[in-house]
């Protein structure tokens, strides 16, 4: 079973995200948060494959979440993707350096996000 | 002309029109503080035109615009500030491009000079000030590198303020952090602006989770300490040292990989994927009838084959073109806003404008035909129900009134919801005029919820002549129309002094939608699915008749029922002596606006495209247009929204709706 954490404010998207992953296959699992707040709640509830987050929400932004997973012994090997715009570069930038593992630009075609999804969790 | 360049007229002039919006927004948060992100907008569109301007070879235009990027591109990187001089500066120089524009449309080009000397001038007169400082060696670069750009960005703006920049660090359980943080950052931007907030599991004990609060912030550490009630830790205060500046790189892309389409051009796409899918159906039949003569042989397999595939690529085809006709909601909000803006001048309420789900998208042509329904629902609630700012002081109310706009997704519809904070509607005032217009009786119990329903009737206006020049009411029946024209509906909701929202419910797109057929006597009608709940056979036992009016024992409630045929005025099945042997009921509708729709015989479920009446047809009662099925058959589409009104009209007073 692979549980994969989807960090986005916006529903939309995220049910987005949800039936793109679920398209991979049953073994996996979909959890959501809807700000970075739902995110630190959720982390230590279950053991995270993958975490894939926005970069601008409401509370704590995806640059901070990703400093906190990345900083905390206990969640640090599990492999991060950004989602950004190309509006954000810069912060897209700077998630990397705080030690995320990879990153797509919004709009991204289905394909596109799910062989990202397999490439990050086959390395 | 030639029609590449009319093309770029219409660009030019849409790239000013949004400059303007960006300037616009700049002007109104000038208070708080400029929005990097509308700087920033504002020198793309600026630099978009000059290169478009090049393009064509058009020297003046391309020089002029170049000047006024450069003031843009100093404002972005901080060199210069936002200051109400500069805005008018730009808006006077928009103007200037806007003349030129029109010069070009004529086919002349012209000396720029004059102005390209006033752009400079201005320019060294204002960016004479200090250079954006370097933030390495103010902050600690741990908490730098955390910050997203925009916060880089508000922490700059503080330090220039000259605003000391604080921390406060916290633990909390993992349990239940959200609603102690809410308490604590909401005394912190009591005291400052807060800027970012940072999440930290370093020396935690389990089960706990620490943040460092990062905020700016003008009163002295003592005083904070007692107002937060934490002792913050100041980290700055002393005159940050200049240094180099890291440039953000500006995006161009977006000029080379987006391209203008017409709505037509995209209109005749889904006409054709429509026509297609009528020719999917055929062929699906085709397969049906093969394999009744064939039985299941090869042939028959491969002929089923193909047409599934065809069915995915059809409807991938229209998903995508859907898409492309998608548009974010918040383009019509910003329009809206500059109305608020420039109403509430006019009319001296100060009015504040708040929105959400900007990024809620939906057809581009269902947003511009809720334009003027919103608009007019928002100057509405400024002129009705937002009171002048003296009467709300006696209320205890905050002077500046808020109209409050929030856009969401629901199923296959965006929900709009306008809120005021104002009076409220009047319920004794509509009561009263109902009396007047004979529409209820004096003394006759109504709720509230039916009296705001007046509100929606034709020449329904509550005017009271002493005090105001026109009362809620006046043209909300064309508010109401227009919404349902496509397919959508509005409530109201009030509460006196409090506030009035308005909900509007629009479904996300109209072109090609599933119905059900059903049939009634002879004619066949389609009815969209999304305003049907359920359906049902008709137990004659629980059929009754009161005053002439049906009535349907639905699980223990009284559902009020009318035959399709009795609206159509059409014949329905007669087989005992002309009574109406209809055996399905349709349920449509929720709570207070559930009816039932009776007919003869359910056909089964069909995607439509449906057309407009058009001309000499258009606006029939109960009719919200035609669409083609099987075999160039033609039929109608009935407007559910229309027959349930009818139908409660009908029923009124009969069943407790």
């Amino acid at each position: 079973m692979k549980n994969i954490l989807v960090v986005e404010d916006s529903e939309s998207t995220r049910s987005m995200m949800r039936t793109i992953i679920e398209d991979l296959g049953e073994e996996y699992q979909v959890f959501e948060a809807g700000t970075g707040f739902e995110a630190l709640k959720i982390l230590p509830t279950e053991g995270f494959s993958l975490i894939i987050t926005d970069i601008n929400m409401p509370d704590i932004n995806g640059i901070e979440l990703i400093n906190f997973v990345k900083t905390t012994p206990q969640y640090k090997d599990i492999p991060m993707i950004i989602v950004s715009t190309e509006r954000s570069e810069e912060d897209k930038k700077r998630g990397l350096a705080l030690g995320a593992e990879a990153y797509i630009t919004k709009p991204f075609s289905p394909e596109d996000f799910q062989e990202k999804i397999r490439l990050v969790l086959s390395s | 002309m030639n029609s590449s360049k009319k093309e770029f007229i219409s660009e030019a002039e849409e790239l000013l029109g949004e400059a303007e919006e960006h300037l616009l927004e700049l002007q109104e948060s000038a208070e708080t503080g400029a929005n990097p992100d509308t700087v920033n907008a504002l020198f793309r569109s600026i630099h978009t035109l000059k290169g478009i301007s090049g393009l064509f070879g058009l020297e003046g235009l391309k020089y002029l615009s170049h000047a006024i990027e450069e003031i843009l591109d100093s404002l972005r990187l901080g060199n210069i500030e936002v200051s109400d001089d500069v805005i008018r500066f730009l808006f006077k120089n928009i103007d200037i491009l806007r003349e030129l524009l029109e010069k070009t449309e004529q086919g002349n080009d012209f000396d720029v000079t004059p102005y390209l000397e006033d752009i400079k001038v201005f320019g060294r007169k204002t960016s004479s000030r200090q250079k954006q400082e370097s933030l390495s060696g103010v902050i600690d670069e741990a908490i730098i590198s955390v910050l997203s750009n925009y916060e880089e960005q508000r922490l700059r703006a503080n330090i220039k303020k000259k605003r000391a920049i604080f921390t406060i660090n916290a633990v909390f359980s993992i349990e239940d952090f959200d609603k102690a943080l809410a308490e604590l950052t909401e005394k912190i931007k009591k005291q400052g602006e807060l800027i970012s907030i940072l999440p930290t599991s370093e020396n935690m004990p389990p089960d706990s989770i620490g943040f460092k609060l990062l905020f700016a912030s003008d009163k002295n550490p003592d005083s904070l300490k007692s107002a937060i009630g934490i002792a913050p830790e100041q980290i700055t205060g002393s005159k940050p040292e200049k240094a180099t500046v890291r440039k953000p790189q500006p995006s161009l892309k977006s000029i080379s990989t987006t391209v203008r389409v017409d709505i037509e051009k995209l209109d005749g796409i889904l006409n054709t994927i429509g026509e297609l899918t009528l020719t999917k159906g055929a062929i699906k039949r085709i397969e049906h009838e093969l394999a009744g003569i064939y039985g299941h042989s090869e042939l028959v397999f491969d002929m089923h084959r193909a047409s599934r595939s065809l069915e995915r690529r059809l409807s991938e085809l229209q998903q995508q073109v859907l898409e492309i006709r998608m548009v974010p909601i918040g383009q019509i909000f910003s329009r809206l806003a500059q109305i608020v803006k420039r109403y509430s001048q006019e009319i001296g309420k100060p009015v504040n404008l708040t929105v959400f789900g900007e990024e809620t998208e939906l057809d581009k042509f269902i947003a511009e035909e809720i334009v003027d329904p919103l608009m007019h629902i928002v100057r509405n609630a400024m002129d009705h129900g937002i009171e002048s700012p003296e009467e709300r002081k006696r209320r205890g109310k905050p002077e500046r009134g808020t109209i409050r706009v929030k856009a969401f997704q629901r199923g296959n519809n965006v929900i709009v919801e306008i809120e005021d904070d104002g009076r409220g509607i009047d319920m004794e005032m509509i009561r009263r005029k109902a009396v007047e217009k004979g529409i209820i009786t004096a003394g006759k119990e109504i709720d509230d919820t039916e009296l705001t329903g007046f509100i929606f009737r034709a020449g329904f206006s509550t005017k009271e002549k002493v005090t105001e020049v026109a009362g809620r009411g006046v043209g909300m029946d064309v508010v109401k129309n227009r919404i349902s024209s496509i397919g959508g509906f509005v409530d109201v909701r009030t509460e006196k002094d409090i506030y009035t929202r308005f909900s509007l419910t629009i479904p996300i797109t109209l072109a090609i939608i599933k119905s059900l057929l059903i049939r009634v006597g002879i004619n066949t009608f389609a009815l969209p699915l999304s305003s049907i709940s359920e359906t049902l056979i008709v137990d004659r036992d629980a059929l009754q008749s009161i005053e002439g009016k049906k009535v349907y024992n639905l699980r223990g409630e009284l559902l009020p029922v009318m035959p399709v045929s009795d609206f159509f005025e059409i014949g329905s099945q007669t087989r005992e002596s002309g009574h109406h042997e209809s055996r399905y009921i349709v349920v449509s509708g929720y709570e207070e606006r559930r009816v039932g729709l009776l007919v003869d015989e359910l056909i089964g479920g069909q995607e439509i495209v449906i057309k407009s009446l058009g001309g000499y047809f258009e606006g029939l009662k109960g009719v919200a247009g035609v669409t083609e099925i099987n075999r160039h058959n033609v039929i109608l589409v009935i407007d559910v929204e229309t027959l349930t009104e009818e139908i409660l009209l009908r029923h009124k007073g009969l069943v407790h709706v």
